[in-house]
């Protein structure tokens, strides 16, 4: 089993590191996100609201990719407890966000994630689960999963970075692709991605390489017709996702020569059209321990949200969040890079 | 001035070619914009023939662009030698089908 960054004492473990090569990359100087955000009028950044808290509810998983941005893996201990999850549904009760996004890892590998869910539903939030979809069939305690996310009216999204077993077990690890698909029909099969069932099952597409997605509405049909023709599969939507330059994705670009030109081309296709809707701008990103962040990837990069805001879910205050300023580094031009890209795919046109 | 003809760099320079004549350019990235859109055939289907057609005629700055392009655009490896292979084919009968050219003439000077 590959091991993560972290326990195999790599550098890039270190977010600090990770930060230094992106701001002051040694061998190529690449023009800086904050001044191209400037330079179309939108700096200081600013959050429209807060619609969406999402939760990684730890760095555990049953899988170890890579490109993972959250150097996740069966060695990785760091989980959400339940007194910190009870300081999210403080927030959640005495707010009017809607949106639970829950994240990992693989977040079904957390001991409370179903007392977590129950606890929200009664809330009457909805919930989005980024489920690897092979968790289901890693251990029969999670065959009942999609019978569990039916009753709970849970939206289901899951990465699926091909509709070819080369391409999905070369980033995902070996046997992903065949787990994944059989998965696909256990969900299915209790009306996931169907029509007229209301269970909404999403894909992810993210590259198995150094270059960016292509059209998200062409790869949505090919997913269609080839998944139904070959495996019966069905699904609502496709979201085309760009690998962020962080961590072991960013370990993959160093390691295989490619770290500058792929910069390159995500500053070579910065789209001033995706700024304005990047998801850090209506999300609030919650770490396994409590900490708020911008996104998921600033997140793992140790970038809190401005300290002129709340910091912790122990002193939330969404009125300070919700028009703050979100930190920017080089690696957000992932988010902005030809049709932009987000935990929900595209965001430009 | 290089001392070699081909220049991996040079291919992001392509757009460089409008400022010794704009208006022809122009024109030309317009149309090949336009030849790559989605229409009969998709935008990934045409460029797995560019990719062909770009061995056809040795272009390495066509190959490198679109080797990238049609991987990105989800072709396997098989399925992209496959297209090479076309194009060698083509390329190899083009040259054979002469040998017929060949064998006519032979047989109008021959006893």
């Amino acid at each position: 089993m590959i091991k993560s960054l972290k326990v195999l004492q790599n550098p890039l473990a270190n977010s600090s590191y990770q930060l230094d090569i992106l701001e002051h990359n040694p061998t190529h100087k690449h023009a800086s996100f904050k001044e191209k955000v400037a330079g179309i009028g939108m700096l200081p950044l600013l959050a429209v609201g807060v619609e969406i808290f999402q939760v990684n509810m730890g760095k555990m998983c049953n899988q170890v990719c890579k490109h993972c941005h959250v150097d996740a893996g069966p060695d990785r201990k760091e989980v959400m407890t339940r007194d910190t999850m009870q300081l999210c549904l403080n927030v959640l009760a005495n707010s009017p966000i809607k949106i639970v996004d829950l994240t990992g890892g693989a977040p079904e590998l957390n001991p409370d994630f179903r007392w977590f869910v129950e606890q929200i539903k009664a809330l009457g939030k909805h919930i989005i689960v980024r489920c690897n979809l092979t968790i289901i069939l890693a251990n029969k305690r999670f065959h009942d999963l999609p019978e569990f996310f039916k009753l709970h009216r849970i939206e289901v999204v899951s990465s699926l970075p091909s509709f070819t077993q080369d391409r999905t077990d070369k980033q995902r690890g070996d046997g992903v692709f065949e787990d994944s698909i059989k998965a696909l029909q256990m969900l299915n099969a209790v009306g996931y991605g169907i029509a007229d069932t209301g269970l909404t099952l999403n894909l992810v597409y993210n590259p198995a390489g150094a270059f960016l997605p292509p059209s998200q509405d062409a790869l949505e049909k090919e997913y269609r017709f080839e998944l139904m023709k070959k495996y019966n599969i069905s699904f609502n939507k496709l979201f085309a996702i760009t690998n962020m330059p962080i961590s072991r994705y960013l370990d993959y670009l160093l390691t295989t020569g490619n770290y500058d030109k792929y910069m390159e081309k995500l500053i070579g296709a910065f789209n001033p059209a995706a700024v304005k809707n990047v998801m850090c701008r209506n999300t609030i990103s919650v770490g396994w321990d409590g900490y708020l962040y911008d996104c998921d990837f600033n997140q793992m990069l140790d970038l809190k949200v401005t300290p002129a805001t709340s910091q912790h879910l122990a002193d939330f205050d969404l009125s300070a969040l919700q028009n703050r300023e979100i930190i920017l580094k080089q690696h957000c031009y992932g988010c902005t890079a030809g049709a932009g890209s987000s935990c929900g795919g595209a965001v430009a046109d | 001035m290089a001392d070699h003809y081909y220049n991996a760099e040079d291919l992001g320079k392509f757009g460089n070619i409008g400022e010794y004549q704009k208006e022809m350019a122009d024109k030309f990235f317009s149309y090949y914009g336009e030849v790559f859109k989605d229409g009969a055939l998709t935008a990934k289907e045409k460029s797995l023939i560019a990719l062909a057609v770009a061995h056809a005629v040795q272009c390495p700055y066509c190959i490198d662009a679109y080797s990238s392009d049609a991987y990105e655009k989800g072709f396997s490896e098989a399925q992209m030698m496959e297209a090479v292979h076309v194009a060698s084919a083509i390329k190899g009968g083009a040259v054979l089908v002469h040998g017929v050219q060949m064998m006519n003439k032979v047989k109008e000077i021959s006893m």
